[in-house]
């Protein structure tokens, strides 16, 4: 019992320390924002990597998650309200929800986990060591360029992701109940506020930066080799997918 | 001048630096031996401040490293060129971009500038015209003088070379030997080399330490170092079984 306690009590000892040293390297990053402009090949570099490579995917999925809430509204719909609602419906679900969750889902698997699987490698083959050795802040070469395309990145893609997520949705309504285009987009703008938009890219931004920085840190914080990298791998993919969805709700409830 | 005064280093249970007393001094060429896994590679790395100690502390030109802060860290090490054991290049880049990142970060010199400071240390190490190749393509030893091309660019006051000669056939290895000697003469410099290779402690260094169990039980000439009547010293110096240190047994 006295065991099964203190156990308890060193995790959440560790759990608190590390949550502190998280915002301890955010901290450290957002003090390098002045020199962005200086270290910008990096961050361009970085942007087109987090943000340029996961079009194909983010559209990809975008398009596939409109259909489905567009389906699935009209099923809902069907016999109670005018088919009419159907666009508005079901952009504000993409703009609030989908847009935002599902792209920084798609990105967490793919940012997060690649950011920590680089960094752990530099990490475990003392690449860091050496960036240290050469005088030159890890935190500001490696993790800012990342972190700061976190969160621009993401919010961009969810914008890309809403659009064609939006004509997904469309497309379906137009092959299943040949919905004509003037009343679903009529829908749509009807029913439009900025609110909603600049609720999901708030969680976007969000979402993009909880991922870039769970992926820096759990990059840095690696050790034991391949072993090692793997794990750390599928600790980023897990705990930025988690704070992803409590995030989401934490925002949804401060914003709605 | 580094002071490294009463270091002790363990890894959980793992005992590795229990007390290490050692001052290097400007000029030198500081050689460290011991066996594989004494420590070695550890202690080179708590004079950068890379590992810290759990107790005793490291001056540098009489700066406490361990309790600056991270501007005057940065000043301090970017005075120390650091040939990592593994070599620890970039492999994200390729040979040019890693011989030349400290060039360009912390200085303001010109791509051509750049380019020639590049090519200049390649052709020290004897890798010319390696510029375009990547760390994937190079053997273990080219990769060893790249991470010398690399620590040395920026022709730092001192510099730490952990086993630059292990992986390199003779020939090679007799040559850098001499790339060390000549850069410590030419540009004054200070050296500290860990090696095992005990052709390359007679011709460079100028003093031998050697590292047991966690302290240092040798400190003097190379001279001293093949007279010396510690029987550790002598079995390691003469490579033979038989002596106090005993291989561990192989399990099967
Ligand atoms: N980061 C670390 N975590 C845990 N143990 C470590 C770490 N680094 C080194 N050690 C341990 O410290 C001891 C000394 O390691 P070190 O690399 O300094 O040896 P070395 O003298 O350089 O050996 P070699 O000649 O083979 O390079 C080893 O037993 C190693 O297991
Ligand atoms: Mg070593």
């Amino acid at each position: 019992m006295i065991e099964q306690i203190s156990g308890f009590g060193s995790r959440a000892i560790r759990f608190i320390q590390q949550t502190g040293e998280v915002f301890i390297m955010l901290g450290k990053t957002v003090n390098y924002f002045g020199q962005l402009w200086k270290n910008r090949s990096l961050v361009f570099y970085q942007m087109y990597e987090i943000g340029v490579k996961s079009l194909p995917l983010v559209i990809f999925v975008g398009i596939f998650a409109g259909a489905v809430a567009s389906v699935q509204t009209a099923y809902q719909l069907q016999g109670f309200i005018s088919f009419n609602y159907l666009g508005a419906a079901t952009s504000v679900a993409i703009f609030i929800e989908l847009g935002p969750v599902l792209t920084a889902l798609v990105a967490a698997g793919r940012i997060g986990a690649s950011i920590a699987a680089e960094i752990g490698t530099m990490k475990v083959t003392e690449q860091i060591d050496a960036l240290e050795s050469l005088a030159i802040d890890p935190i500001r070469y490696l993790a800012l360029p990342r972190i700061f395309s976190g969160f621009v990145m993401i919010p961009v893609l969810t914008i890309i992701a809403d659009l064609v997520g939006i004509l997904g949705a469309y497309f379906v309504a137009y092959m299943n109940l040949d919905l004509p285009p003037e009343i679903f987009f009529g829908s749509v703008k009807d029913f439009f506020t900025i609110m909603n938009v600049m609720s999901g890219l708030i969680k976007a931004f969000v979402f993009g930066g909880t991922t870039a920085i769970i992926g820096c840190y759990v990059g840095f914080n690696t050790s034991g080799g391949a072993e090692g990298v793997g794990q750390s791998t599928i600790r980023a993919f897990v705990l930025s997918s988690a704070l992803i969805l409590l995030n989401d709700y934490l925002i949804s409830v401060i914003l709605f | 001048m580094i002071k490294i005064h009463n270091l002790h280093k363990s890894f959980d249970e793992k005992v590795v630096l229990r007390g290490v007393d050692l001052d290097v001094f400007d000029g030198e060429r500081l050689v460290i031996i011991g066996r594989s896994g004494c420590g070695k590679s550890v202690l080179l790395k708590h004079i950068l401040n890379l590992m810290q100690p759990d107790k005793g502390y490291i001056l540098v030109d009489n700066i406490a490293i361990r309790k600056v802060g991270q501007k005057d860290l940065f000043f301090l090490r970017k005075q120390f060129g650091f040939l990592f054991q593994g070599a620890a290049l970039f492999d994200s880049m390729s040979v040019a971009e890693n011989v030349a990142l400290p060039l360009v970060e912390h200085t303001d010199l010109s791509p051509a500038e750049i380019e020639r400071k590049v090519a200049e240390k390649l052709e020290l190490v004897g890798l010319p015209g390696t510029q375009d190749l990547r760390p994937a393509e190079l053997s273990g030893g080219m990769k060893k003088r790249i991470g010398l091309a690399r620590a040395i660019v920026m022709d730092p006051k001192y510099v730490l070379y952990d086993e630059p000669t292990t992986g390199l056939d003779p020939i090679m290895a007799a040559s850098i030997d001499k790339l060390i000697i000549d850069l410590s003469n030419q540009l004054k410099l200070t050296s500290i080399v860990v090696t095992h290779d005990m052709q390359s402690v007679e011709k460079v260094a100028t003093r031998v330490v050697m590292l047991h169990v966690g302290k240092i039980i040798f400190n003097g000439d190379v001279q001293a170092l093949h007279q010396s009547d510690n029987a550790v010293v002598n079995q390691f110096v003469s490579g033979s079984i038989e002596g106090p240190i005993q291989p561990k047994p192989v399990k099967y």
